[in-house]
């Protein structure tokens, strides 16, 4: 008998599975493995989506479900872009998207970059920076809120300290023109780490030779920053920016938490709004086609994104 | 061998009758918002359970969240709630979409009858069509929207000497709705016992129904109509008439110039927190909230008093309250129906009323005692004889959270004037109705 493993491995399978095997092609093995994991993408991923595009032609409600369903061709589609409100709502996940996104790529980058220089204590602050990204975003909000507040809030008291304004004269959260500030502040306070966590794995994967070889030729600091350190780090900081874009565009607990998508709607995120639509007014063929138009947005700029991305992975 | 026999007929006999017994005995569950009259109402449900033999389990669930948790559960035809004290608002949907069992016959054949309860209560928690006989509920709990204030502050000389100087009025309970607005904007930002104190803590909560509950409380006195013709959703003029313009502009005017910093998402927790820290003189809430404000060791008792939401043009207040129902998917309606027996009986009410529940039936509203039994009840009988709620329709959410934009977007806001809002507010709710084709 042969030594070898192929043989040994062969020999332990059950002599009535071996036959029942034993006349089957590697193809249809291959499906036998693959075969769950697509019946499962299937019955999770692609039914619920096309099941969602049916429903978005009609005007189902899903708490009326005695109620004939009628198909009402793209007329939820039409409403839909026509609606002010939405379009409102559209501006605010931009504000909210655009900003975030700056302050994080800026204040993450800069940090990295100063944890990756050696000094002492330096796992001891990598540690304390990414703190806030382990929270819970209900727990972040909730206590963020209560350093809003006007009367008793540490932020208001901070702000007076250095402004000499009164702490009691403005509210983060109830003004108009502060509270989209306000969301800003804490999603970048929270998610500036993760940012930074993958600067910190771009910059640390840059060999030090490139920078001896810049030395040899010197090459200034400020030269070495940009010609070596941002290309090598952009394909990072794009992936990061990936990220950060697609959950911000989704963005929902949070701001819920915090303002609740007031004062009025200025905070309303599109899916704020989404969710409403759903499952508080359960406008099921509305909500259907919105969630389908945010779908195809997000879908749409992250493919994008991701070809700019391979670009700049390729140079 | 003749003991043995009669301890082995004893033991069989107790098994038998112990057997019998569990067979017929159900763990039922209430659901109900989490708040003081559910926790009195378990210690209630007690006597139910030492008479019945069932064992009542309860879901209390957070106000901001109570809408959403129930209105999921009956849409997705939940069998956690064999019981529910829904919202009155709720009654169009849980009777047209099924949710609710009927419970006419069950009334019938019980003999209970709904003129043993109060009118308005009836009308608003248990009928649907609204007024018509066909019964969803038992009302479970009456309640408006009333005020509280401090009433130690208001006997104080010199705050009386005060107010006289500044509005040459005398200082007590505002009779209207503008006097009312004077006294707070008198308290606001006055300094009492060297601290910084402000005039009311009103509704102004987004999320879910809170700045309509309160917005309604100036609407209803100014004289507001949802329609013209009573079922015929003809709003325009009515729901933007000249006083309720008026109304929705005082209510700004109330928030902008005599509410604590940062009061722009607050209901009723945030307006009790205010009462009890002492940070307002007057506040609005629920009547079901009474109770524990007299009892409170700090601001109630001797501090605390209470009065009606006072009127303006007319008499009108804020109907809040609840009926109990039964869940259609409930596989213990037998054992549900019990409960409701046993909860309309007189003399559960009235122990109902005394935990600290608000009975809405005669023989404990009736009572010659009733209005001495607690510094509230009188204001709860008047303000309960002109009390107005809010659509009771199937589509009653998306009609409340569209008003909840509007309003939210005029007041906190600061967006469009009160008009607009109100205009707006038609065109949204037209386009509810024109989709349910009742316009």
């Amino acid at each position: 008998m042969s030594d070898k493993t192929i043989d040994r491995v062969a020999s332990a399978t059950p002599a009535r599975v071996a036959r029942k095997v034993k006349g089957l092609s590697d193809r249809a093995i291959a499906w036998i493995f693959v075969g769950p994991t697509i019946f499962l993408l299937l019955a999770i991923n692609i039914f619920p989506l096309i099941w969602t595009i049916n429903l978005s032609f009609t005007n189902f409600k899903a708490n009326r479900v005695n109620r004939a369903v009628e198909y009402i061709g793209l007329r939820n589609y039409e409403r839909i872009l026509t609606d002010g409100d939405i379009w409102l709502s559209m501006q605010a996940t931009a504000h909210f998207l655009f900003w975030t996104l700056f302050f994080q790529v800026l204040l993450g980058f800069t940090l990295a970059w100063l944890i990756n220089k050696k000094f002492r204590g330096n796992d001891m602050w990598t540690t304390i920076i990414v703190l806030p990204m382990m929270l819970s975003p209900a727990v972040v909000g909730n206590f963020w809120t209560f350093l809003y507040q006007p009367q008793i809030g540490l932020f208001n008291y901070v702000v007076s300290f250095f402004t000499g304004v009164d702490p009691s004269s403005f509210d983060m959260l109830g003004s108009v023109d502060l509270a989209p500030w306000s969301i800003v502040i804490v999603d970048t306070w929270m998610w500036t780490p993760f940012v930074m966590l993958i600067c910190l794995a771009g910059l640390r994967s840059i060999p030090d030779y490139i920078y001896e070889a810049a030395e040899i030729d010197r090459a200034s600091k400020l030269r070495q920053f940009f010609t070596i350190t941002i290309p090598m780090v952009l394909p990072f900081l794009m992936l990061a920016v990936l990220f950060r874009g697609i959950e911000n565009f989704k963005m929902f607990d949070l701001v819920v938490q915090l303002t609740g998508g007031g004062p009025g709607s200025v905070t309303e995120m599109a899916s704020i709004n989404l969710k409403r639509e759903a499952f508080e007014k359960w406008r099921t063929g509305y909500s259907s086609a919105f969630a389908i138009i945010l779908f195809v947005t997000v879908f749409g700029l992250a493919s994008i994104y991701v070809k700019a991305l391979n670009k700049v992975k390729e140079r | 061998m003749k003991q043995l026999k009669l301890a082995a007929v004893g033991v069989l006999s107790l098994t038998a009758a112990t057997i019998s017994h569990t067979a017929q005995a159900d763990d039922l569950t209430l659901c109900w918002a989490a708040w003081d009259p559910a926790n009195a109402l378990v210690e209630l449900s007690k006597d139910f359970e030492a008479e019945s033999g069932h064992s009542m389990n309860f879901e209390f669930v957070p106000w901001p969240n109570f809408a959403d948790r129930m209105l999921n559960e009956l849409n997705s035809g939940g069998k956690l709630c064999d019981l529910l004290i829904g919202d009155s608002q709720w009654i169009g949907g849980g009777a047209e979409n099924g949710h609710y069992v009927k419970l006419n016959d069950f009334f019938d054949a019980e003999s209970i009858s709904m003129d043993d309860f109060a009118p308005a209560t009836v009308y608003a928690y248990s009928t649907w069509p609204k007024g018509s006989p066909n019964y969803y509920a038992l009302p479970a709990m009456g309640d408006a929207n009333g005020w509280f204030y401090r009433k130690d502050w208001f006997a104080r000389d010199d705050i009386k000497a005060a107010y006289k100087e500044a509005t040459g009025d005398e200082l007590g309970e505002p009779k209207t709705q503008k006097e009312l607005l004077q006294i707070a904007q008198f308290f606001q930002e006055r300094e009492i016992d060297g601290k910084k104190v402000y005039g009311a803590a009103i509704f102004t909560e987004r999320g879910s129904e809170g700045i309509t509950m309160g917005v309604t409380s100036a609407l209803y006195p100014w004289g507001f109509k949802y329609e013209n013709t009573p079922g015929k959703y003809d709003m325009e003029g009515a729901v933007n008439s000249a006083e309720a313009v008026e109304a929705l502009e005082f209510y700004k005017e109330l928030y902008k110039t005599a509410t604590p910093p940062g009061y722009t998402n607050s209901y009723m927790g945030e307006s009790l927190d205010a009462f009890k820290s002492g940070q307002v003189a007057m506040a609005m809430n629920w009547f079901a909230f009474f109770p524990g404000l007299y009892a409170d060791p700090d601001t109630g008792g001797d501090k605390i008093d209470f009065f009606v939401n006072p009127p303006q043009n007319q008499a009108g207040s804020t109907l809040g309250g609840q009926g109990i129902s039964v869940v259609s998917y409930s596989e213990k309606k037998d054992a549900s129906l019990e409960y409701i027996k046993w909860f309309a009986n007189p003399d559960v009410q009235a122990k109902w009323w005394s935990m600290g529940g608000y009975s809405a039936h005669n023989a404990v509203l009736n009572s010659p005692t009733f209005k001495d039994s607690a510094p509230f009840a009188g204001d709860f009988l008047v303000a309960m004889d002109d009390v107005q709620d809010f659509w009771q329709e199937p589509a009653y959410a998306e009609l409340l959270l569209a008003m909840q934009k509007r309003v939210h977007d005029f007041v906190v806001a600061d967006k469009g004037t009160a008009q607009e809002a109100l205009d707006l507010l038609i065109e949204d709710w037209t386009e509810v109705f024109e989709d349910e084709g009742k316009l």
